[in-house]
């Protein structure tokens, strides 16, 4: 096979180059371009000159301390507490805005917890990459098994001899085919917090007992409702997936599981998932790096917010490097990005891999 | 190589002019206002005008959605595809300025005598840009609400106070008769932040950047005032007073009309449709928090990139469109506010006794461009964050000082952006 790609294949390669070019030029050298500038203060546009600075940016991502704070005490040294007996503490601000602390400059609470009379406190330097960085996992842990399950039962059930089986086939691709933005746009009214669909049909199905919620105007509920859309968009490409996957199966199995008499779950679990290996692979390893990539849902619908709810890094790196001229901070997140992925996707490899 | 560029430029206008004699020089105009019918119609009537009053160039446009403009002239600027004449709102110009993508108007600044001081584009002491108008943000009310709820109708001269300006709003509020005591158009989380929020700040005595340097946003947007203004902004929404920042665009687009918001404050480029379908509209002053009452300034303005290979071709349109039918032309069309005195007399709405006419000694007296500094693309980005994290309930103080931190790691990042 070798020889054959590097000897006597003029044509083949000549077929090949424009393709290796545009690749080279849109994805390779953008991808060595990031990590350079990771390294730099390079600008969008600046008439300062680039300077390497080392690993800066990613220290001013990824700093983090942890602060323990004593509470506040009166002059007898009794605990402040306050009306509802919780302790007071000092503001953080007081540590990492006085100059003593020279460390934690710059850097603000993440999050907190307490430990005896004392609070533990961290601190990061760019709190927003941190909730960047947990919402896109949480979104990936989510997304995958809804999106890669429901793309999986919606196949098994297109995968039948009925009448009219197209007209479904057709309605769940639907979304697919629908631009992101528009199907965004769409869903921001679905989830408009005064008369939006989702309310009315809750309202009506309770009989008036539902409280309307501003689903994306809510910390609790926007990034859910990010995850139920975007599994809903792009269910039924998966789903088209599955069903070639579904396909190459040869009747011949269900005919020898029917006449050995076994149950429908039998014949799920022995003969269809075996059969359907190498797709479950491609599907998880697909969504996966889709789900890293999300961007236009959080652009369009909720811009990151509320209170960071919904920030993730592809909309930082974005924001940062376009938004805000620095196309350092942008590499520096991207390339984050790339060997968060890069480390999933070889896990996810070693899992799945052939064992015998 | 800035030379070599200019030469290159310089031969290939004269070899166009030498190649075909005498034929004009095509000027590229770069527009924001891609899908607005009306505007669209007259910014085509003066290139059509200029374009038949002389034979050295033809100016073509090309116009692009406002919310995507930005981002396309600063994608351009990179790839070396600047038009030669371009539209550029005004406190994004001293970025572009200070980048070396736009060049100073060769124009005396003093033909620029009678325009209001916010349409002039100044850097550096230098003029960059002019605007055709400006614009201007008033509380839009009701008469009848006025009269309903017993308040005084506040005048330029006497604003309400801060405290005045409460209490309308909890009579409003009291009344039960609205959604919302006041709309803020917080759903538009763009440059409408900084242009009608920013004000308020500077009416507590804060601001989003100290202007004295430039270097710092430290006690500025995080001192006393910019605490008691945060604790201030985030009461209207965590007691109910304004719609939050989820609030559906079609809903802020007919609120006020429709009588779901007692107050709203809005631009004066919603003043004519407003009238349209309110007989008894007011546009009231800004209310005086203390530090006395400023209204943004400086809006889209027109100014000449350093790559244009005819600048005096582009002065020469540019000079053309501020011809006072020109201004009265936009202004009747959408409200806003003509760039000269001598303009707004031809109007409907600004001329002396018209409807808007408040409007013009407002800009006039209490307009106060945004912070006119590079950093100020940046700073915008992070002021509009603060404000919607505070309304959306974030902690006032940690999130000024997150605010603050950004802005002059910003600054410091950039070396002091040239100052």
């Amino acid at each position: 096979m070798a020889s054959k790609l590097t000897t006597s294949n003029r044509a083949g390669w000549g077929f090949a180059l424009p393709g290796f070019a545009l690749i080279a030029t849109f994805i390779i050298l953008p991808f060595f371009l990031a990590f350079l500038f990771s390294l730099t203060n390079q600008r969008l546009i600046s008439p300062n000159p680039t300077e390497f600075i080392g690993l800066k940016n990613y220290r001013d991502l990824l700093s983090v301390a942890v602060l323990t704070i004593e509470p506040e005490r009166d002059a007898a040294g009794e605990i402040v507490r306050d009306d509802a007996g919780e302790i007071q503490y000092p503001r953080v601000r007081t540590i990492t805005r006085s100059g003593d602390f020279p460390q934690y400059k710059g850097m603000r609470e993440w999050f907190r917890w307490q430990s005896g009379d004392d609070a533990k406190v961290v601190i990061a330097k760019d709190v927003v990459f941190m909730k960047a960085l947990r919402n896109t996992l949480i979104f990936v842990l989510f997304i995958v098994p809804l999106q890669g399950g429901g793309a999986l039962l919606l196949a098994l059930l297109i995968n039948q001899k009925l009448r009219g089986i197209n007209i479904f086939r057709t309605v769940y691709f639907m979304p697919v085919v629908i631009s992101i933005v528009v199907v965004s746009l769409l869903w921001r009214f679905i989830y408009d917090g005064n008369d939006g669909l989702l309310n009315n049909i809750l309202n009506a199905l309770s009989f008036g007992l539902f409280e309307p919620v501003d689903w994306l105007g809510n910390t609790d509920t926007a990034l859910g409702s990010i995850i139920a859309m975007s599994a809903w968009q792009a269910v039924g490409f998966h789903m088209v997936i599955w069903l070639s996957g579904l396909q190459t199966i040869s009747p011949t199995f269900y005919e020898v599981a029917a006449i050995e008499g076994a149950s429908k779950w039998q014949t799920f679990r022995f003969v269809t998932w075996p059969g359907l290996r190498n797709t479950a692979v491609l599907v998880l390893i697909v969504i996966t790096m889709q789900a890293f990539a999300l961007f236009a849902q959080i652009d369009v619908m909720t811009n990151g917010g509320p209170l960071d709810a919904t920030q993730t890094l592809v909309f930082q790196t974005v924001e940062r490097g376009y938004g805000k001229q620095d196309i350092s901070g942008g590499s520096t997140i991207s390339v984050i990005l790339f060997l968060i992925v890069l480390a999933i996707s070889l896990v996810q490899r070693y899992l799945t891999r052939e064992r015998d | 190589m800035k030379l070599k560029k200019t030469f290159t430029a310089a031969l290939m206008a004269t070899t166009a002019i030498g190649g075909a004699a005498a034929a004009q020089t095509e000027l590229a105009l770069w527009y924001h206002g891609a899908g607005n019918e009306v505007e669209g119609k007259i910014i085509n009537q003066i290139i059509d005008e200029f374009n038949a009053s002389q034979s050295d160039y033809k100016v073509m446009i090309e116009s692009f959605p406002q919310l995507s403009y930005n981002d396309s002239v600063v994608a351009a600027a990179l790839a070396g595809n600047l038009p030669c004449i371009l539209d550029t709102d005004g406190p994004n110009m001293p970025n572009w300025a200070w980048s070396g993508y736009m060049q100073p108007l060769p124009i005396d600044e003093a033909e620029f005598a009678n325009f209001l001081p916010g349409t002039k584009g100044i850097y550096d002491g230098k003029l960059y840009s002019i605007g055709l108008w400006d614009a201007a943000v008033a509380l839009y009310a009701r008469q009848s609400t006025l009269d309903e709820l017993g308040l005084r109708t506040p005048t330029l001269a006497e604003p309400w106070t801060g405290e005045e300006f409460m209490a309308a709003l909890d009579a409003a509020k009291a009344s039960g008769k609205y959604d919302y005591a006041l709309d803020l158009g917080m759903n538009d989380q763009g440059e409408w932040y900084p242009y009608a929020f920013s004000p308020f700040l500077q009416s507590f005595g804060g601001d989003i950047v100290d202007r004295s340097a430039y270097q710092t946003a430290e006690g500025a947007l995080n001192g006393d005032a910019a605490l008691e203004f945060g604790a201030w902004w985030q009461k209207l929404f965590a007691e109910g007073y304004a719609p939050g920042t989820s609030e559906d665009p079609a809903d802020q687009q007919t609120g006020f009309i429709d009588g779901s918001f007692a107050f709203q404050w809005n631009g004066n480029w919603r003043a004519v449709a407003t009238m349209a379908e309110v007989d008894d509209v007011l546009f009231l002053p800004a209310p005086d928090f203390g530090n006395g009452n400023t209204i943004g300034a400086g809006s889209w303005q027109f100014g000449v990139t350093t790559s244009c290979a005819a600048p005096d071709g582009a002065t020469a349109f540019i000079e053309y469109a501020l011809q006072d039918k020109y201004l009265a032309a936009f202004s009747d069309a959408l409200g806003l506010i003509p760039s000269t005195a001598s303009a707004a007399q031809m109007t409907e709405n600004y001329k002396e006794g018209g409807p808007l006419a408040v409007f013009y000694d407002l800009s006039a007296e209490q307009a106060l461009v945004r912070p006119v500094t590079p950093g100020y693309v940046v700073e915008a980005k992070v002021f509009i964050k603060a404000l919607a994290d505070i309304a959306n309930g974030a902690d006032v103080a940690d999130t000024l000082d997150a605010a603050v931190d950004e802005i002059d790691a910003d600054i410091e990042a950039n070396g002091g952006y040239g100052h």
